[in-house]
């Protein structure tokens, strides 16, 4: 924070300047995103079919959704893919990070490819992996492999499973990035000193790169945790919520009911959920995080 | 979210940069190798699958070995794609993408300059900590109120409805890293600029600019590539088949094509080629934006 202090302008002429710099930023900000969030909380209070006018209605919504049982369906589905995501990125991210952080050229090789699928839009990802996972004309039946001509979309288990499974191969690459970066920063002279005390490779792990890894665990399960809200054109291209409701997290729930039921008001109390499981979710990673990663949060500020 | 390194940290890191990290990765690691080489698989099929099936003929693909390149390939259903409106979706996304990203970027570098030059009056503090906070926010979940907004302002289903919205999601990203770049320009060069006499708008882009120039393109790439490949603000703000985007265009061909597999491969194929023709240019500078940006 000094380093503030001795970068701020002394002039008078110079220092009215900068916030108009931060202005058109901020307009957008404020029209698009600030405005919208207060709008999604009071379109709560409203019953709007999209098209005709806004009426107000006090806590109707609200009730209707608090006593849908689609709610309580719709929040499992939601934490259930935003654990079993997380639980299987986690590790696997750490390994391959560990991994890529090797300097051996033909690493940085696999490393260019397993990024490819993070450059592909979600729309067509689940279009591809639609037609590859088809009982009849996918990969399975091409193959003549038993095992993979399930009806993979069809059954809610496996649509579960499939859902998580194309996350993962979106997201892995991403996040065992962010691992590279933190393994490569880790001092070489801790292994070494390891080494002379006698630990094995195992033990190093645990004892060297995990701890130091601790930020970098926190930062990457922060993004995919939000991020993991947000899972919408995926799972809407892929299943559309389906088998039955099998996939339906609160994204999809939301749209579905604004945008297909034209029920704007209890879409917006859906929407007005999610901001809520998101910013409590960030709250309770940073918290995790304890003191030193506020610290570093405020000097980011 | 993304945490930054406090000052001491950062010195360290630049002290350790110089040494060049040879750190325990060096040494064999069974685990991480095979996970290596089964992660590549696993990216790889489906990718190859893709292409290749992409390529087959439709009466004759299914019949063949479903991982052998088919012996007569044919770009008919590339052509197909291409007479179904490609080029016109192609251009709503060039339009849509360079439409928003360079507002975006023009403006998140002057307010994360603005936050760092000025970080120490109220009024920029509260600036900081709003963007800050767009970034724990899911914003899919402000797409109603942005519905009703667009529709007051006369723009549903236009392309300029899909930019504005845009601009603002970027934002908080975008300023956050900028931010942390511009904080590593060191004190001295502003200094010299002020005792010439330059102001806050000359040293914004005489020295700010040159000096954070790879965080720029950074975040220019990033935000390119989130817009390029968003589905949900084409899905709610338009409706015109000739204002459709990539992503919107694909999943609609899917089901125009209903069983012709090899089409809807080409269409996936066509919409992720521009994208991997920039990744094979500019991927140095995408791969270790992102780890900077990210994993500081």
């Amino acid at each position: 924070m000094s380093s503030l202090t001795h970068h701020a302008p002394r002039s008078g002429r110079r220092g009215s300047l900068l916030p108009w710099l931060a202005a058109p930023a901020l307009v957008f900000f404020i029209g698009f995103a600030v405005i919208p969030l207060v709008g999604v909380f009071a379109l709560g209070f409203t019953t709007w079919d999209g098209i005709g006018a806004i009426h107000p209605s006090g806590f109707d919504s609200w009730r209707a959704v608090l006593t849908d049982p689609g709610l309580p369906h719709a929040l499992l589905v939601t934490f259930g893919v935003m654990v079993a995501s997380w639980a299987f990125q986690t590790p696997m991210s750490i390994l391959l990070g560990t991994f890529m952080a090797g300097r051996q050229r033909y690493r940085a090789v696999l490393g260019v490819i397993y990024f490819i699928p993070l450059l592909l839009s979600s729309a067509a990802i689940a279009v591809a992996y639609k037609a590859l996972l088809n009982p009849t004309f996918g990969l399975g039946a091409g193959l003549g492999v038993d095992w993979l001509s399930k009806d993979w979309l069809g059954q809610p288990g496996l649509a579960f499973g499939v859902v998580i499974f194309i996350v993962s191969w979106q997201f892995i690459p991403f996040h065992s990035l962010i691992y590279q970066g933190g393994v490569q920063q880790i001092p070489a002279s801790l292994y070494e000193a390891a080494q002379l005390d006698g630990a094995g490779r195992v033990r190093q792990f645990f004892s060297i790169t995990l701890p130091a890894l601790k930020y970098t665990i926190i930062t990457s399960s922060t993004l995919m945790v939000v991020g993991s809200l947000t899972f919408f054109d995926l799972i809407y291209v892929l299943t559309e919520g389906g088998p039955g409701d099998a996939t339906r997290v609160l994204a999809l729930d939301m749209y579905k009911r604004g945008f297909q039921a034209n029920l704007m008001g209890p879409a917006s109390v859906i929407a007005t959920i999610l901001v809520l499981v998101g910013l409590g979710l960030a709250l309770l990673l940073r918290r995790l995080g304890g003191k030193d990663a506020a610290a570093s949060q405020l000097e980011g500020a | 979210m993304t945490t930054t390194l406090t000052k001491p940290q950062r010195q360290e890191k630049i002290a350790r940069r110089e040494r060049r990290p040879r750190s325990a990765t060096q040494r064999r690691n069974w685990l991480g190798g095979l996970s290596g080489w089964l992660w590549l698989v696993v990216v790889a099929v489906p990718l190859y699958w893709t292409v290749i099936t992409s390529l087959k003929d439709q009466s004759k693909y299914y019949a063949g070995n479903a991982l052998a390149p088919s012996a007569d390939s044919t770009l008919d259903n590339y052509r197909l794609v291409i007479e179904s409106d490609f080029g016109q979706y192609f251009i709503n996304s060039v339009v849509v993408a360079v439409g928003a990203v360079v507002p975006a970027i023009t403006f998140s570098f002057m307010a994360a300059y603005a936050i760092v030059r000025g970080g120490s009056t109220r009024f920029l503090r509260v600036v900081n900590g709003l963007f800050l906070m767009g970034l724990a926010i899911p914003l899919q979940a402000t797409i109603i109120p942005i519905y009703l907004i667009v529709i007051k302002l006369h723009l549903y289903d236009s392309l300029l409805a899909l930019i504005l919205p845009s601009i603002a999601f970027a934002i908080p990203l975008s300023v956050l890293v900028l931010a942390n770049f511009i904080r590593d320009v060191p004190k001295e060069l502003f200094d010299s600029m002020r005792v010439d006499g330059a102001t806050e708008w000359t040293t914004l882009w005489r020295l700010a600019a040159p000096l954070t120039r790879p965080a720029l393109i950074t975040v220019t790439i990033y935000s390119a590539l989130t817009i390029w490949n968003g589905f949900l603000l084409p899905l709610v703000l338009t409706q015109s088949p000739d204002k459709r985007t990539l992503p919107l265009a694909v999943w609609s061909l899917q089901g125009q094509f209903q069983v012709n597999v090899p089409a809807i491969l080409a269409a996936v194929v066509l919409t992720t080629l521009p994208i991997l023709v920039l990744y094979a240019f500019g991927r140095r500078q995408l791969l270790s934006g992102l780890t900077a940006g990210f994993g500081k």
